[in-house]
């Protein structure tokens, strides 16, 4: 039954994702891709909870070293979109100008 | 906390990545969207570190320290013509990531005693191989773009071949371990690790510099599939969510860049771009010009496109494009920027670069919206641009191009195409667009050509 749970949750999570991004315009692929590269980071999620468990030596430091590759893709991928995003500016902003 | 509390706080960071993802779609509610997605990504980890079976907290605190140090010092480091590089590494972070945990989830105890379900082996193969594809595919990847190795296009004879046998050999090993779950699993294990990484690299060698778009999304969604595959191993419900939405958004932007070069995925990954065998020989006579005499033109013009491509950012020429840009608007010229979806190296590039030399995005325009009213234009300005506004796309059958949607400069009354020689674009096909009647050739460097016609308008 398990499987059969999570196969429904896979298979709606993609449409709901194809639905999401069908209507990005051309303009923010870039940020969109990053932000969504920065999502894929959850494995961090699971990354914690391996090497917090009760696990044999190197099954824990396999996850440990997980958790450090998942932060940077978590951590970088946000920062990086959020410096793109903030340069998208509208016309007459007078601050937008450096 | 109880599983089910944490299940129920994961629904919650679910909806912030969808809400998150859904602003991401205009630009004036994305910077929004992506802090909704970061609340997301908080509240998942609080609520797992708040979790009773997570017994040592000492591995996690290092780790995450550390991997939040080098991505905050990437992060800020990285210049925006970089950005593709970046986008790459951090991609291949992540697929590494989801690999790993891949590989530490064979060390938890199964349900029954002490071997692992097939479905757990299954899955767990599964994100070792599409985290290491990942992994490998985007380190070569980052490779071609930043030059470090040749970012053209890798192929010897029998490559197909070869990698069909390392997918072949991969599943044969994925099916000895189901076979027997304990004996003799490391072996295996190990050689389904070095196989998928092999595979990746196998995956990106063949695919060129100005395929990068194509590549670069569909490793995206690969390391959104890894996060997925992960989640089924280990049982996890906010991974499968989040790395489906992200796998199912990098497939979509994988085919909105492979339907604006008018080829399948298929061809893009497995045949790698052989130039023209049979393409019309391109004949005439190419008509230089000063940047002098195109100041003159670009006076008297009355609205002006610009059409930058890959050789902008090469030449960082995107804030004197901007600054030429702007005094022609104080000259009353109607100026817009149009852009091609793959020009550049990855989606959406020339809108980064364009939009951090200050452009505002309202004057940026997709190629159909340009296309329609291109007739009316008295000046198209081609930087560094070349197979995105190639006519052979649609006039010469013959051409290995034929049928990409290009941006129709040739039908300007003007063209200026700035280029620092007559070599052909990365494709390899001649250009006819260089000796149409309409057609003014702007030799040297594109920054410099610029920078003089700004000189003189202010002079």
């Amino acid at each position: 039954m398990e499987m059969v749970f999570l196969g429904f949750v896979l298979m709606l999570s993609i449409f709901l994702g194809f639905e999401l991004i069908s209507k990005v315009p051309a303009t923010l692929h870039t940020p969109l891709m990053s932000g969504a590269n920065a999502i894929s980071g959850i494995t961090v999620v699971g990354a914690i909870t391996l090497a917090g468990g009760e696990l044999a030596g190197w099954a824990t430091l396999l996850a440990a070293m997980a958790v450090f590759f998942a932060t940077v893709n978590v951590v970088g991928g946000y920062m990086v979109t959020d410096r793109m995003l903030s340069m998208f500016k509208k016309k007459d902003k007078p601050e937008a100008r450096s | 906390m109880s599983e089910e509390l944490i299940g129920a706080v994961y629904i919650v960071s679910a909806i912030l990545f969808v809400f998150g993802l859904k602003l991401l779609g205009s630009p004036a509610t994305a910077v929004r969207g992506n802090q909704l997605s970061t609340l997301g990504m908080l509240v998942a980890v609080v609520v797992t570190l708040g979790s009773t079976d997570i017994i040592d907290y000492r591995w996690i605190a290092i780790a995450a320290a550390l991997g939040a140090v080098v991505g905050i010092v990437a992060a800020q480091r990285v210049a925006m013509t970089g950005m593709p590089e970046m986008v790459a590494l951090f991609n291949g972070s992540g697929g590494l990531a989801s690999l790993l945990v891949g590989w530490a989830a064979l060390g938890m105890e199964g349900a029954e005693g002490d071997s692992q379900s097939a479905f757990t082996i299954i899955t767990v193969l599964l994100s070792i191989l599409i985290g290491g594809v990942t992994f490998s595919g985007s380190l070569v990847a980052w490779a071609k773009l930043s030059e470090t190795m040749p970012s053209g296009a890798i192929s010897f004879p029998g490559q197909q071949f070869v990698s069909l046998i390392l997918l072949v050999a991969t599943i044969g090993c994925g099916a000895a371990m189901l076979a027997q779950p304990d004996a003799g699993t490391a072996m295996l294990v190990y050689a389904v690790i070095a196989l998928s990484v092999l595979l990746g690299v196998m995956a990106v060698i063949p695919i060129g510099g100005a395929d990068m778009p194509v590549v670069i999304s569909l490793l995206n969604s690969y390391s959104g599939l890894a996060a997925c595959a992960a989640g089924l191993a280990i049982n996890n419900t906010i991974l499968i969510v989040a790395g489906a939405l992200v796998g199912a958004a990098g497939i979509i932007l994988t085919n909105i860049m492979c339907k604006a070069m008018n080829r399948s995925l298929s061809n893009v990954l497995f045949s790698g771009f052989t130039a023209s065998k049979s393409a019309a020989k391109v004949e005439g006579e190419v008509k230089p010009i000063s940047p002098d005499d195109a100041y003159l033109i670009l006076e008297a013009a009355s609205s002006v496109v610009m059409v930058p491509g890959y050789g902008m950012a090469v030449a960082q020429a995107q804030h004197v494009v901007r600054e030429l840009g702007e005094l022609l608007e104080e000259h009353g010229t109607e100026v817009s920027y149009a852009i091609h979806p793959v020009a550049g190296r990855m989606p959406g590039h020339m809108n980064v670069l364009l939009a951090e030399a200050n452009v505002p995005y309202d004057q940026l325009i997709e190629m159909d919206d340009i296309n329609r009213r291109i007739e009316n234009v008295d000046v198209a300005i081609v930087i560094g641009a070349n197979d995105v506004v190639n006519p052979a796309a649609r006039e010469d059958e013959n051409s290995p191009i034929y049928g990409m949607p290009i941006i129709n400069v040739d039908q300007a009354r003007t063209v200026f195409v700035l280029k620092r020689s007559m070599a052909s674009g990365f494709s390899g096909v001649d250009n006819p667009l260089f000796f149409k009647e309409n057609t003014r050739m702007l030799f040297g460097d594109a920054k410099q050509s610029i920078s003089h016609m700004i000189a003189e308008f202010k002079g």
